[in-house]
């Protein structure tokens, strides 16, 4: 039982050490190389900024739009979360409590979505958005967002609401609230652990998607922060502290928020799959 | 009289709420039904009729599909892209999947640290496919790019390479980049799995004897099934989605010379681009194709989660 113990730790550490050096390497020197001038990039690639300059973001930013890109994803994101939030809380509210011959179908239905690849679609949906006028609207993205968030959004809520005692249901409703009060005012404030997850989840694929819109957004100024970064690297792909600026404004809010809250936003990610 | 009437209301606001409960599933059932189920079903009626551009022609029956696995480029670039799906998958199941398992396992074993370091594992998971893409481009980039400066110091020059640009090379970076990207995922699939493991089982089987590598086949790895299955059926679906990091990194063509392109971006180019040679069929091509691919995720899926169910019942 002892034999094996001795060197069996330490070569844990050597496997987690050397890992995480691969996890975080890319993005510590996204970081660092963002403040360091252009010519210094070409010199010395893998050394500390020599002095901490701004100057990249600011050549970004006067050759981009980012705070418009920045305003247009926080659109997209937020709207998108609150969408799925409010006609998930009701459809699993419905399919959860209430016992009815086709809820069970009804799930199956909305869980279809996990295994569907909704990019294949993409042809019916481009005609779709273009007869609603929705080409180049903010708008196409929010429902794109709501759509392929609802199937995980169902199973984590619907699992949620099935795991709730009745009893404080029945009281409200012996007080003669209605079904949008009682889920209002008693199950939603016990929702509150799950309907993070749900926010989570999805604030991150919207805020990261990329697939809708380079097809839904031809418009410059109604682009996202992911499409933004893109057309940034065929208009100037020669000068690379603006592009290692571009991606690092692309990725620091994810990460800013990540360091204030990463136990919900892995436990998020990850709810979804563990039953 | 008072007592009567406050009843009758009761009674009529209990009707009231039976029947506007049925409402509550709506909202959702149409914004799901438009924009995923709909587009699915539509694509693969699309693949039935002939196209001109945008305009829907004549029903041709299985002419599209026909077309595209006989008619030259379609049918190798079909082949082609597909086997890139495969190794996708294979890849990630054996490189990924087998690394965040260790790791879990690591993990479990209540390391200082685990808090970092299972954030560090999961920070990559949070950037955009597009900035994953793009940051290893630069990384990798033959002249300026970081890794080959790092093997130079480490006195590996001959291991330089132009990583991207070389067809021998580029599709498995591309597929490393995808696997450094999902890592810190499976990691925290698999560590849920193992703590979900009863402990007094481990307990039973180590008073029997059993440790280390023995230990791992007979006790973790049976119970550990539900979490690979979990991973197997995710990395399943992701593999032959792939679409937004070749994009990234080698554009709508999978450069160099189609040696990275997989069926998301054949289908992207067929649907978007002009690939076609006169461009009038793409659209039926494009659904063709997509049909294919979404039956072969949904059977291929359906099969797999059978096969997990019986495997439980019999544990």
């Amino acid at each position: 039982m002892k034999q094996g113990v001795i060197w069996v730790r330490p070569f844990y550490y050597l496997v987690v050490f050397t890992v995480a050096t691969i996890s975080l390497y890319p993005i510590v020197l996204m970081i660092l190389s963002s403040f360091k001038k252009s010519v210094d990039i070409y010199k010395n690639p893998l050394g500390l900024p020599t002095s901490f300059s701004l100057d990249t973001y600011r050549t970004l930013l006067a050759k981009i739009p980012f705070t418009t890109y920045f305003l247009n994803s926080l659109f997209v994101s937020i709207v998108s979360v609150v969408l799925i939030v409010v006609v998930c809380s009701l459809a699993s509210f419905y399919i959860a409590r209430f016992k009815f011959s086709w809820n069970h179908a009804l799930f199956f239905i909305f869980l279809l979505g996990m295994m569907i690849p909704i990019k294949l679609g993409i042809v019916p949906l481009f005609i779709l958005m273009r007869d609603l006028g929705l080409m180049n609207s903010l708008w196409s993205l929010i429902l794109m967002n709501t759509a392929t968030g609802i199937p995980l959004s169902m199973l984590i809520l619907t699992g949620f609401f099935k795991t709730m005692p009745y009893e404080l249901e029945e009281a409200a409703r012996i007080d003669g609230a209605g079904n949008l009060r009682v889920l209002w005012h008693v199950v939603l404030p016990l929702m509150r652990p799950a309907l993070g997850t749900v926010v989570i989840i999805n604030f991150i694929a919207a805020w990261n998607d990329f697939f809708f819109p380079l097809i839904f957004i031809t418009e410059k100024m109604k682009r996202t922060i992911p499409v933004g970064m893109m057309s940034l690297f065929g208009e100037h792909s020669a000068d690379w502290g603006s592009l290692f600026a571009g991606l690092t404004l692309a990725s620091l809010p994810m990460i800013l928020l990540f360091f204030i809250a990463s136990k919900q936003f892995m436990e998020g990610l990850t709810a979804g799959a563990i039953k | 009289m008072m007592r009567e009437s406050t009843a009758s209301s009761v009674r009529k606001r209990r009707l009231w709420a039976r029947w506007t409960i049925h409402l509550f599933p709506i909202p959702a059932l149409i914004v799901y039904g438009m924009f995923v189920l709909y587009p699915i079903v539509a694509a693969m009626s699309y693949s039935f009729f002939e196209w001109k551009g945008m305009a829907r022609g004549d029903f041709i029956g299985l002419q599209n599909f026909v077309t595209l696995f006989t008619t030259e480029p379609y049918g190798s670039m079909f082949w082609n892209a597909f086997k890139h799906n495969v190794l996708y998958f294979v890849v990630q199941m054996v490189v990924m999947n087998g690394l965040a398992f260790f790791l879990g396992f690591i993990i479990y074993q209540k390391i200082k640290g685990a808090a970092f370091f299972k954030a560090a594992f999961f920070l990559p998971r949070l950037l955009s496919v597009i900035v994953v893409g793009f940051l290893w481009k630069l990384i990798l980039n033959p002249n300026f790019g970081t890794l080959n400066v790092i093997l130079e110091k480490l006195g590996l020059e001959t291991l330089q390479k132009a990583w991207l640009g070389d067809p021998g090379t580029a599709l498995i970076a591309i597929i490393l980049v995808n696997c450094w990207f999902g890592l810190g995922f499976g990691v925290l699939i698999f560590l849920a799995g193992f703590q979900g493991i009863p402990s007094e089982l481990v307990e039973a089987a180590k008073l029997d004897g059993a440790k280390g590598f023995t230990l791992l086949c007979t006790i973790y790895l049976p119970l550990m099934v539900p979490s690979i299955m979990i991973m197997g059926i995710l990395t399943f679906i992701q593999s032959f989605e792939a679409f937004e990091l070749v994009y990234a990194m080698q554009g709508s063509m999978g450069e160099p010379y189609y040696s990275t392109d997989t069926l998301a971006v054949f289908f992207y180019r067929l649907a978007f681009g002009s690939s076609t040679a006169s461009g009038a069929t793409a659209i039926g091509l494009g659904s063709a194709l997509a049909t294919v691919l979404f039956l072969f995720i949904l059977v291929c899926t359906t099969l797999f989660l059978r096969f997990a169910n019986k495997k439980d019942v019999q544990m």
